[in-house]
C-alpha cells in the first residue's frame, strides 16, 4: 500500500499534527511520501521523500492552489491513500482532492481494524465501519486518534513542487484569538460551564463551586458562543488546552473537541443527566445528576469543610 | 439575488441511540428531531443577508422523508421564502458524496448567488458535503465561517482554525460558505411568522430525480464503541452523592487537603 501525507504549516510554522500522520503511515505499515506547502527552514523530521511546495509563493492559505500542487504529486505517485489530518486544513481541503480524483472520502478516522475504516457518528456515542468502493481513498485523522511512542526522528529528501495556477479566494492575513483576562492554563482547578447549565445566570453556580475549590471556571462552546463567559475561559481545540490537577464538566457531553483541551487533565469529574454522554469515556467519577441541584449542594458541603 | 441554504434533520445528541435491524444505522424510532446546530447557523445567515440585500429570494433545501418537513417549516418560519423538499426515505443510507450530488442537480441551473450550509452535520460529521456540492457547480468554496459580511457582490469572511485564531477571506458571488458554530445568534421564530411559514411554498421532488451519482462508500457496521474509561459511575440521592465526591476528592486529588 502506498500513500501520501498531507502535513501543514501555519503562521509560519509546521504544525505537530505531522507526527500523527507519521504514525499512521506505520499502523498501516504502508510506503508514504508527504505533500507541504511550507518552508524549508521547518522541515519534518520524516525519513522518506518530501514534496514541498514554497509557502511564500502559493500562500498559507490558497486551497485551490493547494489542490492542485497535491494532484500533480498524486498523478506522479499514484498512491492507493491520502491521509490528511481532520483538521481546518484538512476539511477543507480533503474534499476537493477527493473530488478531483473520484475517490470516496471517509472523515475523521478515529481506527483501522482488520482493514476496516472506523469513524465516529453522533458525537462519538456510536461508531461505524466504512467500506470503500474507489480505488483511491481519501481520510482524515482525528486529532489524537493516531500517536506515536516517541516523536519521529529523520530527514525529509526534499524536492520542490510548483504551479502556475492561481485560486479564487483572496487571503488577508490572521486575526488572532481573544486575548487577555483569565489564564486557565495556570489553574490547578477548573471547574466548567457546558450548555447543560441551561441559562446565563446559572454560570454563577459554576464560579462558585470553582471558586469553593481555589480554581478558575472555565466553559464548552455553546456557552461562549452565547455570550455567557468570554473567549478566553473556552476549553478545546478552538480554545484552551488545559491540564489541571482535577477538571469538573458540569453539563457537557464531551464532544471531541471539547475533549482535546482538557483529558489530560489529571482527574476529571463529570456532571450530567445522560449516563451516556461521551464525556464518561475520559471521566474518573460520572455524577448522574441534575447539575442544578447537585452543583449548589456540593459547593455548599465544600465551603463548610 | 437568489440564496440557497441547505439543511438536515438530526436527532437530538442527548437521544438514547439503538442500532436499526440491518446494522448499519441507528433506529429512527423514537428519537426527538431537530435542525442539525450548524445549519441553524447557515439559515440565520442566509435570512440576514436577504433582510441586508432586500430583493432577494432564498430557498431552503433538505433531503428526507416526510418527517423532515418540520424542520423545514421551523426555516421557513426563520425568514426563508420557499421550501425545497427532496423526498428520501432513505437518506440517512445516502453518502456525503450521493447528497452533495442531489443538492447540485437540483442547484444547477438555478443561478444562485449564494448557497450556505452547515461545515458538517452532528450525526454523520463528515464535513464533506458543501465542499462537494460547490466542486460539482465549480464554485469558490469557503469552510468553518465564523463572520459573514456581504457587498456589492463580494464577502468577506473569517474562517476559524484551531485555537481561536481566524484566517480573513475575500471572494466574489457566487460562492458557497460552510458555517461553523457561533456565526451569529440564531433567532427563534415568532408565532406570527410560524403562522405565516404555513402559508410558503413546500414543494417535494422525487429523489430520483435529482439522484445522477453513485455512492463511493458505504456503512458496513454500525455499533456502540466499547466502553474503556473504567470510570466510576454514581447514581443516587444528590445528598449522599455530593458527600460520595467529597471523600474521592479527598483520597483521589490533594486539591481539597
Ligand atoms: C471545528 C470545531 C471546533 C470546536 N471547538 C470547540 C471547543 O474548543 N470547545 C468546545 O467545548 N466545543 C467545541 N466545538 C463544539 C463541540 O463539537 C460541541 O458542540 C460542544 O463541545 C458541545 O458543548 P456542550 O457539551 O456544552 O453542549 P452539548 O453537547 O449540548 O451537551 C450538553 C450536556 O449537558 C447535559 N445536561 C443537560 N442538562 C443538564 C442538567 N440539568 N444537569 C446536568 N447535565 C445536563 C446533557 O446531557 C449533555 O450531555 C467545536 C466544534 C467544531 C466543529
Amino acid at each position: 500500500m502506498k500513500i501520501v501525507l498531507v502535513a501543514e504549516y501555519r503562521d509560519g510554522k509546521l504544525l505537530g499534527s505531522v507526527n500523527e500522520l507519521i504514525a499512521f503511515a506505520g499502523k498501516m505499515a504502508a510506503d508514504s511520501v508527504m505533500f507541504l506547502v511550507g518552508s524549508e527552514s521547518a522541515l519534518p523530521a520524516y525519513e522518506g521523500k518530501l514534496y514541498l511546495g514554497d509557502v511564500g509563493v502559493c500562500g498559507e492559505f490558497n486551497p485551490e492552489v493547494h489542490k492542485a500542487l497535491l494532484l500533480d504529486v498524486i498523478a506522479r505517485e499514484q498512491p492507493d491513500m491520502i491521509v490528511f489530518s481532520h483538521s481546518s486544513y484538512g476539511w477543507d481541503l480533503a474534499p476537493r482532492v477527493a473530488y478531483a480524483l473520484k475517490a470516496a472520502q471517509v472523515s475523521e478516522l478515529v481506527d483501522v481494524v482488520d482493514g476496516a475504516l472506523v469513524v465516529p457518528v453522533c458525537n462519538g456515542k456510536l461508531r461505524r465501519n466504512v467500506q470503500v468502493k474507489t480505488g483511491k481513498t481519501v481520510v482524515t485523522l482525528q486529532a489524537g486518534a493516531f500517536g506515536l511512542a516517541e516523536a519521529p526522528t529523520g530527514t525529509p529528501a526534499v524536492e520542490k513542487i510548483t504551479t502556475v495556477s492561481a485560486g479564487r479566494l483572496e487571503f488577508g492575513g490572521y486575526e488572532a484569538a481573544e486575548q487577555g483576562g483569565v489564564d486557565l492554563t495556570k489553574a490547578e482547578v477548573i471547574v466548567s460551564a457546558g450548555r447543560g447549565v441551561g441559562k446565563p445566570e446559572n454560570v454563577a453556580m459554576i464560579a462558585a463551586l470553582a471558586k469553593a475549590l481555589k480554581g478558575e471556571y472555565g466553559a464548552s462552546r455553546p456557552v461562549v458562543d452565547s455570550g455567557w463567559a468570554e473567549h478566553k475561559r473556552q476549553v478545546g481545540t478552538t480554545g484552551q488546552s488545559v491540564a489541571p490537577k482535577l477538571y469538573v464538566a458540569c453539563g457537557i457531553s464531551g464532544a471531541i473537541q471539547h475533549l482535546a483541551g482538557m483529558k489530560k487533565s489529571e482527574f476529571i469529574v463529570a456532571i450530567n443527566t445522560d449516563k451516556d454522554a461521551p464525556i464518561g469515556e475520559v471521566a474518573d467519577v460520572l455524577v448522574v445528576a441534575d447539575l442544578k441541584q447537585f452543583v449548589p449542594l456540593l459547593t455548599e458541603k465544600i465551603q463548610a469543610l | 439575488m437568489k440564496i440557497l441554504v441547505c439543511i438536515k434533520q438530526v436527532p437530538d445528541m442527548e437521544s438514547k441511540f439503538k442500532i436499526a435491524a440491518g446494522g448499519t444505522w441507528y433506529d429512527p424510532a423514537d428519537l426527538a428531531w431537530r435542525m442539525n446546530e450548524y445549519d441553524e447557523y447557515a439559515v440565520e445567515q442566509a435570512v440576514q443577508l436577504k433582510e441586508q440585500v432586500k430583493e432577494a429570494d432564498l430557498t431552503v433545501l433538505c433531503i428526507g422523508s416526510e418527517r423532515v418537513k418540520e424542520t423545514m417549516k421551523k426555516a421557513l418560519a426563520m425568514g426563508c421564502d420557499r421550501g425545497a423538499h427532496v423526498a428520501d426515505d432513505n437518506a440517512a443510507g445516502k453518502e456525503p458524496f450521493e447528497i452533495a450530488g442531489i443538492i447540485a442537480e437540483y442547484a444547477r441551473d438555478k443561478q444562485f448567488d449564494l448557497i450556505f450550509t452547515g461545515m458538517q452535520s452532528q450525526d454523520r460529521g463528515s464535513a464533506q458535503v458543501g465542499v462537494l456540492v460547490a466542486e460539482m457547480l465549480s464554485l469558490p468554496c469557503i469552510t468553518t465561517i465564523v463572520h459573514f459580511a456581504y457587498a456589492d457582490g463580494r464577502i468577506e469572511v473569517k474562517r476559524e482554525l484551531e485555537g481561536g485564531m481566524k484566517a480573513l477571506i475575500k471572494a466574489k458571488t457566487p460562492t458557497l460558505v460552510t458555517c461553523q458554530l457561533g456565526l451569529n445568534t440564531p433567532r427563534y421564530p415568532t408565532l406570527p411568522n410560524i403562522m405565516k411559514a404555513k402559508k410558503k411554498e413546500l414543494v417535494s421532488i422525487p429523489v430520483q430525480d435529482l439522484l445522477k451519482v453513485e455512492a463511493r462508500q458505504e456503512t458496513a457496521k454500525m455499533y456502540f464503541p466499547e466502553k474503556k474509561g473504567g470510570g466510576l459511575v454514581l447514581e443516587g440521592d444528590v445528598g449522599q452523592l455530593a458527600d460520595r465526591l467529597i471523600q474521592i476528592l479527598k483520597e483521589k486529588t490533594g486539591v481539597l487537603a
